[in-house]
């Protein structure tokens, strides 16, 4: 049992296919689902009631025009809108066939197992070996400093920051570029080996090359975990995800692999926002 | 050795799940402490109120004798009130009549008073007791008296019903501020007089009446039941129309020119840090320089509401200065930019359309400095204003105290059972005070806030 | 004519001068048929600046230096040996004795008849005087006038002239911060050197004993100005009343800042506010009959000796006073931190105290700390609750439950009764204040800078 909190790079076996194209993946299990969630701001309701399964080791994208819920939703998946006095969400959303807003759920537990990435980073005023075992150390997740180390400097590898920060360890997380600050928000939330990571729009506040690296990162991220993430934009979409959801106006319209999305939209409202009629 | 994936992750969870009740109940903990801290600071403040009011709000009432006093014609032997007679000049008439009223102030209005209690406890009282019924009546009153006399001499030979304020030891021995049972040795009063007044007190001539000595009068020292806040009320409004007059314009004028027209350098930069550092400055600081430089160098005359005012003016500038820059920069620039674009200069822009919005802002900032300057006291002791005044100035030259300075001299005094009470009244009135114009300000704000 | 006249006359004039500006430029820009460059109002105004300014500059001047100007007229006029036998001391106080008489009022003694003859040329030379500054300002007012509204004409640039009349006088008050700066430092400098001249500075710093021995008490010795045992007692009372502030102001904030429900932080946010502005007169006199008889009382029950007015008393009191002061000042910077730094511990799965203590509280520390040095420098320049709560005993000695003294305290005690700038025990008055303007200064301007920078962090 010593070797009990391995870090998640030693163990690449999960690999479930992962071949070129990303819709050929298989997705048999569950691993949430919400059934009927409408979410209210005050007496304003932003979800209209929506019903979605996310299978294990998948990549889904939202995509929809700004104000489409897309975001409240994603944060409803790790009860992130608890923060929000005046948020309240009806309906049920399961993780592994539990549901996560049942009374003796606990949301640090929850937090724990569906981690969140922001849209802008932010890195804790802290140095980048303080940011990365935050979430572990938060959890006791490793009993030894060696322990420690070993998660942060594999976190760090798996985010691909590992080689542009291993010398300055010690140096403010907040000292990094933007693209360099996102990938770390992404190790910090990797450190505490979710099942599943919530990205909302990650790479919004990243130029073109920073984008690039986050999309592999992803890519890679993905024969691990569960992702699901916002974006804005639907080539980012087309190109890393696995399925695609559209929302619009607080409606999931149209959920289904990226390429039939892309290609085949059943929707007219679907088709109308692709070939950028409004959006 | 070796785990699988799943066991792993259930382990990790495990783990987590282990160390939940602990954490959880250091978050309890932890909110506990707030909310701890809220309580223990209200309630400290509701004891303070609360231990204010129960002293002071009593002081408002105050032991009062309603007599009925006769102007006896043979105790006030005087010359009827001399009339002008024509062919007299307005001098020599004014030599007479100030020559008539100094003989009514010779009158033995003690006297008078003392066969008023007489009659009122329906016994005659010996001469050496006379000691023991004068200590029922304030001593001041006997000049209420002659005051009274010399507004209406046709008084002369009437009974008059006079309210007449009882001495402040009766008022402590009646509202039972001091121990009854303290043996005589202790007690203020003689057993002769606290029995007088235990009894007119029971026979209604003695009634706890609204004291309107306390806002009518200025501070007396020979007579403590009358002494009032009058004067002190009188300084302290000297010196907020001073600091009203000079603080205002002065601070909103540098806000403007800081915040709108100085170059951003290092010497705005060091005026700025300047400014904040003024607010932060000991009171005590400013009173040293009043002391100094207002008093000692420029030769103003001491306890004067004029330096006084001068003083908190200084004291108070920097707290509307940056208020008023706070307010300025709350105003959008394109607000400025619109005024500019088209073709207004910039004294226009910011005299015709960003001062009128910065208006509310620098209005509350405004309030709030002259009611913080309104309970300063300390820099007040230093410019002489805790002398004993016992007239109403009637000119910012007049010496005077201030209502901060009044409570201090009041709670120092040796009678302290009344004096308690008086000052806990006298710090009613300066917190009543203060407290409307804070609400003013919050009321203001509340008003006119804009989120733009 | 009374001063208070004079300058109301000057204001009716320049409301004159504004209208003859008004007319002059409408008639100029009729009869020439062109466009000013200013609107008539400028023009107006102008006129009005260049008519009062220099009356008003004159009269400044002219009342700062008429009386020195009399003074000088008089003394010569006095007989020689008279002023010979005087010092100048006593002749400062013939001068204002003759004054008062000149003015009609009466002196304490009786007038000499040197006095009154004196008084009665103050009286003829005041008059002239008055009738000389009269004169000249009419003299001022209607050339500046004429000048003005002569030089009217459509080239004239009238606003912008005003408008740097106008940015001048802004700008000048300004300058009045800089100036009191200037002059706390200045006039506390110049007594505090005084007072060194008889106290030695080292003395003063180090010496270890407070025993000033008021000159009134005819003993010629100086007594001691040992500063130390005032420093002690200030420091003492400031470290009761922080130890109290601080963890209750910090606490409040942090809970109205990240607990407490929006209506309750709208009803306590103007309460904090409110409480924050009671004069410390208020609280002096709370300390003196509440909580220093409790502590008393206290004291007993508990077998310690704790005096009615003590460090103790002072410091706790003095701490209930900059609660809501802390807890403002805090509640501002915690609020500052971002939503996306709380939402990234959240995230991750962080309770909320754990937000708070690991995340949020070492963003705002900077800040905290430097509301912390504000708190600070309030604390030990608080004066009325020391001054009656406190119990002014200066001795060194480090039982919180004894009475002390601070340096504010003696302030006060050494400057009120009578005010003679020229003796030690006066003067250590400046003195203290400097070292309390330096103290304070220091704190002041570590925790603006400090905070300053942490709000540019997250602007």
């Amino acid at each position: 049992m010593n070797t009990s909190v391995q870090p998640a790079s030693t163990a690449p076996a999960i690999n479930v296919g992962g071949g070129e194209t990303r819709t050929s993946k298989a997705k048999e299990k569950v691993k949430m689902s919400a059934e009927a969630v409408k979410v209210f701001y005050g007496n304003t309701q932003a979800i209209n009631g929506i019903d979605l399964e996310i299978f294990e080791n998948e990549v889904l994208a939202f995509i929809g025009p700004s104000g489409c819920g897309k975001s409240t939703f994603l944060r409803c998946l790790n009860r992130m809108n608890d923060t929000i006095d005046i948020c309240r969400v009806e309906g049920r959303i399961t993780l592994d066939q539990q549901d996560i807003y049942a009374a003796e759920r606990d949301v640090v537990l929850l937090r724990a197992q569906v981690g969140i990435v922001f849209q802008k980073p932010n890195p804790f005023p802290k140095s980048i070996y303080e940011n990365i075992a935050y979430g572990p150390r938060l959890h006791g997740l490793a009993k030894r400093k060696a322990e420690l180390d070993d998660i942060v400097e594999s976190s760090l590898r798996r985010a691909g920051l590992w080689d542009e920060v291993k010398d300055r360890l010690d140096q403010p997380g907040t000292g990094l570029s933007g693209g360099q600050q996102q990938r770390l928000c992404i190790a910090r939330t990797v450190a505490v080996s979710p099942d599943v990571i919530l990205m909302d729009e990650p790479c919004s506040a990243l130029d073109p090359i920073a984008t690039a690296k986050v999309e592999q990162l992803i890519d890679e991220l993905s024969e691990s975990y569960t992702i699901v993430m916002v974006t804005h934009n639907m080539q980012q979409a087309a190109r890393v995800a696995d399925r695609t959801a559209f929302f619009h106006l607080g409606d999931l319209v149209e959920v289904d692999t990226t390429d039939q999305i892309f290609t085949n939209p059943q929707d007219q409202r679907t088709h109308d926002y692709i070939t950028g009629r409004f959006g | 050795m070796s785990m699988t994936i799943e066991q792993r992750r259930q382990h990790r969870l495990s783990t987590i799940e282990k160390s939940l009740a602990r954490r959880h109940s250091k978050e309890k903990r932890f909110r506990f402490m707030g909310l701890a801290a809220i309580v223990t600071g209200m309630t400290l403040v509701a004891i303070l109120f609360a231990s204010i009011l129960m002293r002071g709000v009593p002081a408002f009432w105050q032991a009062t004798f309603t007599l009925e006093v006769y102007m006896d014609p043979e105790v006030i032997q005087l010359d009827a009130r001399p009339v002008r007679q024509s062919g007299e000049s307005q001098a020599d008439f004014e030599t007479r009549l100030q020559s008539w009223q100094t003989q009514v102030g010779l009158v033995n209005w003690q006297s008078l008073l003392d066969s008023a209690l007489e009659h009122a406890l329906g016994e005659e009282v010996e001469s050496r007791q006379l000691r023991d019924l004068r200590a029922l009546i304030a001593s001041n009153e006997r000049f209420a008296l002659r005051d009274r006399f010399l507004a209406d001499p046709n008084l002369l030979g009437q009974r008059v019903e006079t309210k007449l304020l009882a001495d402040a030891n009766v008022d402590v021995w009646l509202k039972g501020n001091i121990d009854r049972n303290l043996p005589d040795a202790r007690q203020q009063l003689s057993p002769q007089t606290r029995a007088w007044a235990d009894r007119l007190y029971a026979e209604g001539v003695i009634q706890n009446a609204f004291s309107t000595s306390l806002f009518l009068n200025s501070d007396s020292r020979s007579s403590a039941a009358s002494a009032g806040l009058a004067g002190a009320f009188m300084g302290s409004l000297f010196m907020m129309l001073i600091v009203i007059l000079l603080s205002v314009p002065l601070g909103v004028a540098s806000a403007i020119y800081l915040e709108e027209f100085a170059p951003k350098n290092r010497i705005t930069d060091l005026i700025e840090i300047n400014i904040n550092n003024l607010a932060a400055v000991p009171s005590i600081v400013f009173g040293l320089l009043g002391a100094s430089i207002f008093i000692g160098y420029l030769g103003l005359p001491i306890s004067a509401p004029l330096v006084g005012g001068l003083v908190l003016t200084l004291m108070t500038l920097p707290t509307i200065i940056i208020a008023t820059r706070a307010s300025l920069r709350s105003i959008p620039p394109s607000v400025r930019q619109a005024a500019l674009g088209i073709g207004a200069s910039r004294v226009q822009t910011v005299f015709h359309h960003v001062l009128p919005l910065a208006l509310p802002g620098i209005l509350t900032g405004s309030i709030l400095g002259v009611a913080q300057a309104l309970g300063e006291t300390a820099p007040l002791l230093l410019i002489g204003m805790n002398a004993f005044v016992a007239n109403v100035p009637g000119t910012p030259l007049d010496q005077s105290t201030a209502l901060p300075v009044q409570i201090y001299l009041w709670q120092g005094n040796e009678l302290r059972n009344f004096f308690e009470a008086r000052t806990s009244a006298a710090i009613i009135v300066l917190l009543a005070l203060m407290l409307s114009l804070n609400a003013l300000a919050i009321w203001l704000r509340k008003k006119f806030e804009t989120r733009w | 004519m009374s001063n208070l006249a004079l300058l109301a006359l000057l204001l009716v004039v320049m409301a004159l001068a504004y209208q003859l500006g008004l007319t002059r430029s409408r008639a100029v820009a009729a009869n020439r048929d062109v466009r000013m460059h200013s609107r008539p109002g400028y023009y107006g105004v102008l006129v009005a600046l260049w008519c009062g300014l220099p009356a008003l500059a004159l009269f400044v001047l002219w009342s700062l230096l008429a009386p020195q100007l009399i003074d000088a007229l008089v003394t010569q006029q006095l007989p020689p040996e008279l002023v010979a036998s005087l010092s100048q001391r006593e002749l400062d106080v013939f001068l204002r004795r003759a004054a008062t008489l000149a003015a009609g009022g009466s002196v304490a003694g009786g007038a000499s008849p040197e006095e009154l003859t004196a008084a009665a040329y103050i009286n003829r030379l005041s008059t002239l005087e008055n009738l000389i500054l009269v004169a000249l300002m009419a003299v001022f007012a209607v050339a500046g006038l004429v000048y003005a509204r002569r030089r009217i004409s459509p080239r004239l640039r009238a606003r912008n002239q005003v408008e740097r009349v106008i940015t001048f006088a802004l700008a000048s008050s300004s300058a009045i911060a800089i100036c009191t700066t200037v002059g706390i430092v200045l006039s506390m400098l110049g007594e505090a050197i005084k007072f060194f001249t008889f106290i030695s500075p080292a003395e003063f710093f180090f010496g270890t004993t407070w025993n000033p021995r008021f000159s009134s008490s005819g003993s010629s010795a100086q007594g001691e100005f040992g500063l130390l045992p005032l420093l002690w007692g200030t420091l003492m009372v400031s470290a009761i009343a922080l130890l109290v502030a601080i963890p209750v102001g910090l606490m409040t904030a942090i809970y109205m800042a990240e607990y407490a429900p929006a209506w309750l932080r709208n009803v306590a946010k103007p309460i904090i506010e409110i409480l924050a502005g009671i004069p410390t007169i208020v609280y002096g006199f709370f300390a003196l009959i509440v909580i220093g008889p409790f502590l008393s009382s206290l004291g007993d029950l508990i077998g310690i000796n704790i005096r009615t007015t003590s460090a103790l008393t002072a410091g706790l009191v003095m701490g209930i006073m900059i609660i809501p002061f802390v807890s403002s000042l805090s509640d501002d910077i915690i609020t500052q931190v971002p939503k996306s730094l709380r939402d990234g511990a959240l995230g991750l799965g962080a309770t909320k105290s754990e937000t708070i203590r690991q995340v949020v509280l070492p963003a705002a520390l900077p800040g905290i700390v430097g509301a912390f040095l504000l708190a600070a420098s309030r604390a030990i320049g608080e004066t009325m609750i020391v001054v009656l709560a406190a119990g002014n005993n200066p001795v060194l000695h480090a039982n919180p439950f004894e009475a002390v003294s601070t340096i504010t305290v003696t302030i006060v005690n050494q400057l009120t009764g009578d005010m003679d700038f020229a003796s030690p025990q006066s003067l250590v008055a400046f003195a203290l204040g400097l070292t309390l303007f330096v103290i304070t200064l220091c704190l002041n301007v570590i925790a603006l800078v400090v905070v300053r920078k942490y709000r540019q962090q997250y602007e």
